[in-house]
């Protein structure tokens, strides 16, 4: 057993795991804890697949963002655990029945000839070439456009979650800036020209 | 040596994983949520992995799209998952039935 192998059974177990404790834990925050377990042990996995930019891109962007961002919305909706537990025993030999039968099929798809395959050389160092210049070379010429678009569902993407979750509550004071700037100081002040008034004396 | 089937029986565990998760979670949508992140983490490992055994770029740059379209679909999803659990008070799949579909 090389050494790469043994750290692939290392990596592929703990993410195996750790993906069984996703769908298994109770508390919905060590779910996600178990979720970003399984990311980076699966980044970890595909660095042996000599894909460094993908692996560090999966941590930076899923690690650092998305599951932060997962932890969040966890930690502010306040979630009755025995709640959303309901049905789990009910629902587990169907679920483990429909798993084991996709998974034997999936194996049984994958044959023996898969076995047999074993690694080419890095095709990144055949053309002497790193992963990421290997990646960016086809990313920036062959696939310009669909990085345009991808940048584009990014936009919208951000936009909608917004204009999903602003709402306008009623009861708040806001400020309105742009009207604030605007007013003059002859709305505000208004100079009224009268006769002089004096204490009328009491007649006696 | 690792060979290819090594990583192919490995996505295929992770995306088994998700779907049990997806049957036996049918109550809380946070878990439905992340059961959808492992099933394309299990695909993106296939990508990966057929990219790097046949010498095609291709495979990686498509990982590069599902990574960037995946987490637009979460930040939308969790939005979602906010307004529902703001107006409704519960993120419980079954009681959200306003189509009764």
């Amino acid at each position: 057993m090389t050494i790469q192998l043994a750290a692939f059974y290392f990596f592929a177990s703990i993410s195996v795991l750790a993906a069984l404790g996703v769908i298994g834990l109770r508390n919905p925050v060590h779910a996600v804890l178990s979720l970003v377990l399984t990311f980076f042990s699966t980044a970890c996995i595909w660095m042996l697949l000599q894909a460094e930019f993908l692996a560090l891109a999966l941590i930076v962007v899923y690690v650092g963002a998305v599951m932060v961002l997962f932890l969040f919305v966890v930690m502010m909706l306040d979630i009755q655990v025995a709640e959303t537990r309901e049905g789990f025993v009910r629902y587990l030999p169907i679920g483990l029945g429909v798993a084991v039968v996709m998974l034997l099929e999936i194996l049984a798809l994958i044959g023996i000839r898969a076995m047999q395959v074993v690694p080419p050389a890095n095709p990144a160092r055949v053309d002497g070439l790193s992963n990421v210049a290997w990646i960016g070379q086809a990313l920036y010429t062959e696939y310009l456009l669909p990085f345009e678009v991808a940048a584009l569902i990014l936009t919208v993407g951000m936009v909608a979650a917004v204009a999903l979750t602003l709402r306008r509550r009623k009861g708040v004071r806001h400020q309105f800036p742009s009207q604030q700037v605007q007013a003059k100081p002859r709305e505000r002040v208004r100079l009224v020209s009268m006769p002089a008034e004096c204490k009328e004396e009491p007649k006696s | 040596m690792i060979t290819l089937a090594h990583y192919i029986v490995f996505a295929a565990v992770l995306f088994c994983i998700a779907l049990a998760g997806i049957f036996i979670n049918r109550k809380n949508v946070i878990v439905l949520l992340m059961a959808i992140e492992l099933m394309l983490l299990a695909v993106n490992v296939n990508f990966i992995a057929f990219s790097r055994y046949l010498g095609d770029v291709g495979g990686q740059v498509f990982v590069f799209f599902i990574l960037t379209v995946a987490a637009a679909e979460s930040a939308i999803g969790l939005g979602i998952l906010t307004l529902i659990f703001r107006n409704r008070r519960t993120i419980n799949v079954a009681e959200i039935d306003d189509l009764h579909g």
